[in-house]
């Protein structure tokens, strides 16, 4: 009996030492990038390009530069299938990892609040490109996320912008209906918050449609848009919910050029298949995502023509979710390049330092010729009360065959995004007990 | 050889009725609880603590509860995840709306909520059987992943649905550190299994087995099925109740409806049936199995230095998964439980097998 107690005891020692043996000890020059991904489930046509474009960025680096001023990045992928258990569990087994994650894009706005509370106490950085909470875009309260280039507040309030634009003023708005068609979760619900308090500013009708996840079954949503005739209509889809909807719009009759998609909901693999009938669908792009720069070229030369790249067949390469999986993996690493600028360049930089480094962005527009993205992005620049930095969009369209940028830029409307950002994360900030930085000084 | 009986005579009806009446179980057990409530807290790393023995010890508790329901009473249910948000809602309501609740009380009166729902939703139990009364239990599924997606009363108006709990303490300690959830966790496992393992062996549980073997017969010799059923729905979606409370508040800290979704009743139902139907210790085996199965099966790889893309890894555990359960079922049509007994029964007899 004792023997095997003994025996049970040195095997769980052993398991333990061979788990944390197998991780290598943190080096100086190495920086570690944890990825969480959803390759399978049923988010993975969109999560399979945009991990793909993550790492992809984090091997041009790599190989183009020998990685940060001479510090290679490291990184592991984690699979989460978008489930927030499964999420929690990648983030406890990374953050610690090659001497500490460096930020975690968690791809999920369930994980996203998750990770928030843990984030907090264990201090690792949480950066949510255009997703995740909106108002965490509120440094002084939310000190470890990162809603970087925009929220689905910013994108909701620019779609709003755009079809006042076409209807020749904000104060045509009075009277109509707008329609939001959302997933029935905390991601589609995000928006509604701001939608509320344009709809009640500009005077136009706000309809509701939750659709139940994950989205194959919208009969009854479409027969209620018949019914009301919304005379646009917002799409805050995800994976198989997309190209229902806009099958759905077609069996009913909706235009599509009166749908807007949020950026999760319009890249290529959303509607290439639908093709003609997909046709005049709108959507939005963080920053500019649709187009090409530089940098894909330099990927190709780089990376893929020596036949590393992370997608082995090559379709994903330039398509919008892939395009924002490398913008994702850029601003991780430029905060990194930061806070090194601070704290010592060529060296291992801490969570707290990186942290640091996303605090204090300043991606200028000569920074991003360098990096090949001059025609991806405009400026950007964080502070310690600003975690979003600037949040420019534009709308794009399928013309059946692909997106076309239709749109100049946008920014959204301050008078009606910073209000609500201050609110919530007051409230945010008082019932978790949080205690509220001060950002003047 | 060692794990043998002989000369152990018991004098009293109290020795002769404890729960494990062979001393080699006693100090077995001894040294298993010795081993988590110290050695586990010692020894772990925070990953171990926090992404497989909170879920593991979590699951477990859940599963115990269904086990109740469907291993002992015969009452199969495909809604606990269901109960298990109802326990998180209702805690998680009373730590907003009334802030001085404590702790443990929330965590209670979760469980006290999910009784009530539970016992509704095995109404239905006094007329309908087997699959039929399977396929009710799915309503309540559905109709709660409603009413928590689509009634803002029960998220606070929360603006995404999404609901967080603050910084957490129990009896004026702090349960924040892994080592503290954990404990705080193991505490409620051991009382709740205690309790449990107890109930099943009175006379209450021998009416919920009458019920499950025959229930005809059983109405026949005096046991009443209204009674027998509904307690068994009352003392499971409890226990069930609880442990979704802890899920939410220990485990995820932050949770929407998709975290009790109709794949976590799913989950609940296997470990139940790969662990074993009507056996406490086997809700703990198939709880093991299947969380620590995902865990082996994405990290072994990595030992070996293969590395083998996320994607292909998640494919291949759910092959291992199906093929695994397959198996099991195959050889030990009465779970992981059953092969432990038999495991315990060939020592005893060792080393002349019938």
């Amino acid at each position: 009996m004792k023997r095997s107690f003994k025996l049970a005891a040195a095997m769980v020692a052993v398991a333990g030492t061979l788990l944390t043996a197998s991780l290598p000890a943190a080096a100086a020059e190495e920086q570690f990038v944890p990825l969480l991904a959803y390759r399978t489930g049923s988010f993975a046509p969109l999560g399979i390009p945009w991990a793909d474009g993550k790492m992809d960025y984090l091997k041009l680096v790599n190989e183009r530069d020998g990685g940060i001023n001479g510090v290679k990045i490291v990184y592991e992928e984690c699979e989460t299938a978008y489930a927030t258990d499964r999420g929690v569990e990648c983030y406890e087994r990374l953050k610690n990892s090659h001497g500490g994650a460096s930020g975690f894009d968690t791809q999920s706005t369930g994980i996203t609040f998750a990770l928030t509370d843990k984030a907090i106490v264990d201090g690792f950085s949480i950066e949510t490109v255009g997703y995740g909470l909106s108002q965490s875009a509120d440094g002084s309260v939310f000190k470890w996320n990162f809603p970087l280039l925009g929220t689905y507040w910013t994108a909701a309030d620019v779609m709003i912008q755009d079809i006042a634009k076409k209807l020749g003023g904000e104060d045509k708005l009075k009277g109509k209906k707008i329609a939001l068609v959302y997933h029935d979760s905390p991601y589609g619900k995000e928006p509604i918050t701001l939608l509320k308090a344009r709809a009640e500013a500009n005077g136009f009708e706000l309809l509701l449609y939750p659709v139940t996840a994950p989205g194959v079954q919208q009969k009854s949503t479409w027969l209620q848009v018949r019914q009301s005739r919304p005379d646009f209509l917002l799409l805050w889809s995800a994976g198989i919910m997309t190209p229902t909807a806009i099958r759905e719009a077609q069996a009913v009759g909706y235009p599509r050029d009166k749908m807007y998609g949020i950026w999760w909901a319009s890249s290529e693999n959303d509607v290439q298949d639908l093709g003609e009938v997909a046709k005049g669908y709108n959507g939005i792009t963080i920053h500019n995502s649709a187009d090409h720069g530089r940098v894909h070229e330099d990927l190709k030369k780089h990376v893929y023509d020596k036949g590393q790249g992370t997608d082995t067949d090559g379709k994903y390469v330039g398509t919008i979710a892939h395009t924002r999986g490398m913008m994702i993996s850029m601003l991780q690493v430029e905060a990194i390049r930061t806070a090194q600028e601070k704290y010592g360049k060529g060296k291992h930089m801490t969570p707290e330092q990186v942290r640091w480094g996303f605090e204090n962005l300043n991606i200028t527009q000569e920074r991003l010729e360098e990096l090949g993205f001059a025609k991806l992005m405009k400026p950007v620049k964080t502070s310690c009360s600003n975690h979003m930095g600037d949040d420019w969009a534009r709308i794009i369209q399928w013309n059946g065959s692909k997106f076309e940028i239709v749109s100049d830029w946008y920014q959204s409307d301050k008078k009606y995004v910073e209000p609500l950002v201050k609110e919530l994360a007051a409230k945010y900030a008082t019932e978790k007990k949080l205690e509220v930085r001060n950002c003047e000084g | 050889m060692f794990y043998r009986e002989n000369g152990q005579f018991k004098s009293t009806y109290r020795a002769d009725q404890q729960i494990f009446p062979i001393r080699q179980d006693r100090t077995f057990m001894l040294g298993v609880l010795i081993a988590a409530f110290v050695l586990v807290p010692l020894l772990a790393s925070n990953y171990f603590l926090q992404a497989i023995f909170i879920p593991f010890l979590i699951l477990s508790l859940a599963a115990i509860g269904l086990n109740i329901l469907v291993g002992y009473c015969g009452q199969i249910s495909i809604g606990s995840g269901a109960f298990m948000a109802v326990g998180a809602y209702a805690a998680w309501n009373f730590g907003v709306r009334i802030p001085a609740t404590p702790l443990v009380i929330q965590i209670l009166l979760g469980g006290v909520f999910a009784t009530l729902v539970g016992v509704v939703f095995g109404v239905p139990s006094l007329r309908i059987r087997g699959l039929y009364l399977a396929v009710t239990t799915l309503a309540a599924q559905f109709f709660v992943d409603w009413a928590f997606l689509r009634i803002p009363y029960f998220t606070n108006y929360s603006s995404s649905g999404n609901v967080s709990v603050p910084a957490l303490s129990a009896f004026g300690l702090p349960v924040q550190t892994p080592v503290q959830r954990y404990l705080f966790v193991l505490v409620f496992v051991v009382v709740f299994a205690v309790l449990a393992k107890n109930l099943v062996r009175g006379a209450i549980g021998r009416q919920w087995m009458a019920i499950r073997d025959m229930d005809v017969a059983a109405s026949v010799i005096g046991i009443r099925p209204v009674y027998a059923k509904l307690t068994a729905f009352a003392v499971s979606s409890f226990i069930i109740g609880v442990a979704g409370a802890l899920w939410a508040y220990i485990h995820l800290g932050s949770w929407e409806p998709l975290a009790f979704d109709l794949n976590r009743s799913l989950q609940l139902l296997f470990i139940v049936i790969i662990g074993g139907l009507g056996s406490i210790v086997g809700s703990f085996f198939g709880a093991a199995f299947m969380v620590l199965l995902p865990v082996l099966l994405t990290n072994v790889p990595h030992l070996f230095g293969l590395s083998i893309s996320v994607d292909v890894a998640s494919h291949i555990e759910h092959m291992v998964f199906g093929a695994l359960i397959v198996f099991f079922l195959i050889v030990e049509p009465h779970g992981l439980a059953r092969l432990w007994s038999i495991g315990k029964e060939k020592l005893r007899i060792w080393p002349f097998p019938h």
